[in-house]
């Protein structure tokens, strides 16, 4: 009994966001490291609709969860390639929750708590059938930004599950690289349609991982 | 799908055009608000309320019934935001908690021993286990609405969280209408009315809060 339980409740994700600073993610620390004022001060600029400060915050957050998907996956016998998938989903997560950060507040005790609680998430999902050898997970997360050497969820396979004109946005916006308002004249749409459908759109890829 | 292609998506999509905090404060007073038609609508406020409320023992029954919706709002509220330390605003459920233990001390103080079981059972506790979950649901199905989302840890636990502030809202509309008064009756019949509202909000919270 229980030898087979997914991802044991005490697995602790210990998240580490910057030089030695080990947020739990479940109690607000007294000392906001540089990084986490930075990346609250580029979250605070995009949710204000300020599209450069947002793609900063992504790309400064995603190497850390990239590295925390991979060290989970060995951990847990997951395949490498999923944790590229595991990466997405947490990421779909924090832009979609972005709403309830109370942008008066420190970023660092939402952002490893949703983190932490859709790692998790993801994570027992994936493992459901395998057993766990729980090892010491403390160690201090490095870094790097390796490129993820395998390929994740295909990109077709993710937008069959989309219908149009969500399919149509994200492709032009993801593959083709064209913003809001190129994506509306080519579609002959205005640009705050287009902006709500690709908020569905970003909804029901999250959807889709969900249920995958 | 590549990662960079998903952050692409994401940043052309970088504004919140609605904050959760207002969003769950709109929810929370449209609830009360149709709670309160729905009061009027059909049974009303009761009769002799601008006297009544004059009366200790209505004035306890009124107020404790807000200061536990508005301190069951603001745990509803915790829940489903990240990070935010649930202590604070459980510590404060402690100031309703006892100002109902001393309506009750003082209540089986000044009544005769004999009367309890009938200041208990009221005229019409049935009446009020029933319309107490009915004035529920407005506040309830809001606060489910604004709570999707939100991204509270345990789902189950944000669903009980919105059914004890639901239940307890009604509770406080449900008490303008209320001729039984005693704090005893209070405490075992809007108890049990607001405790089934919070086990409905489990249950569907489960299915219905999850992200």
């Amino acid at each position: 009994m229980g030898s087979h339980q997914a991802v044991p409740q005490n697995l602790e994700l210990r998240i580490v966001w910057c030089d030695g600073a080990v947020d739990t993610g479940f109690e607000g620390r007294m000392n906001q490291s540089a990084r986490e004022v930075e990346w609250g001060n580029w979250l605070r600029l995009a949710v204000d609709g300020d599209a450069v400060a947002y793609d900063r915050f992504l790309r400064a957050v995603t190497p850390y969860l990239r590295s925390m998907a991979r060290k989970r996956c060995n951990m847990l016998g997951v395949s490498a390639g999923e944790a590229e998938d595991v990466v997405q989903e947490v990421l779909l997560a924090v832009h979609l929750k972005r709403a309830t950060w109370d942008t008066s507040r420190p970023i660092g005790p939402w952002l490893s708590t949703i983190v932490r609680n859709k790692m998790i998430d993801s994570f027992r999902k994936r493992g459901r059938h395998i057993s766990v050898p729980i090892d010491d997970v403390m160690e201090t997360l490095q870094a790097e930004d390796r490129r993820s050497g395998l390929e994740p969820v295909d990109l077709e396979k993710m937008l069959a599950g989309l219908r149009d004109p969500q399919r149509e946005i994200v492709r032009s916006i993801s593959v083709s690289g064209d913003g809001i308002r190129e994506t509306a004249e080519r579609l002959k749409m205005s640009e705050g349609a287009v902006r709500v459908v690709l908020h569905r759109a970003l909804k029901g890829l999250a959807m889709l991982y969900r249920s995958e | 799908m590549q990662t960079d292609d998903l952050i692409k998506l994401m940043t052309q999509d970088a504004r919140v055009r609605h904050r959760f905090n207002p969003v769950f404060a709109v929810a929370v007073i449209g609830g009360l608000l149709m709670s309160v038609l729905l009061l009027i609508g059909t049974i009303g406020l009761r009769p002799d309320l601008a006297q009544a409320i004059q009366t200790p023992r209505v004035a306890f029954k009124i107020g404790l019934m807000f200061i536990l919706a508005a301190t069951c709002t603001r745990i509803a509220l915790c829940i489903g935001k990240p990070g935010v330390s649930l202590k604070p605003a459980l510590a404060i459920l402690a100031v309703p908690v006892l100002l109902l233990v001393s309506g009750i001390v003082l209540e089986l103080r000044s009544v005769a021993s004999g009367e309890w079981a009938a200041r208990l059972i009221g005229q019409n506790p049935g009446f009020c286990l029933l319309f107490l979950p009915l004035l529920s649901l407005a506040p309830l199905a809001l606060m489910f609405a604004a709570l999707k989302q939100a991204a509270p840890g345990s789902p189950s636990m944000a669903g009980a969280a919105a059914g004890f502030a639901s239940g307890a809202i009604a509770g406080s509309v449900y008490a303008l209408h209320c001729p039984d008064d005693s704090p005893l009756f209070v405490a075992t019949w809007y108890f049990i009315g607001i405790t089934l509202v919070a086990f409905g909000g489990w249950l569907l919270g489960g299915r219905m809060l999850r992200w």
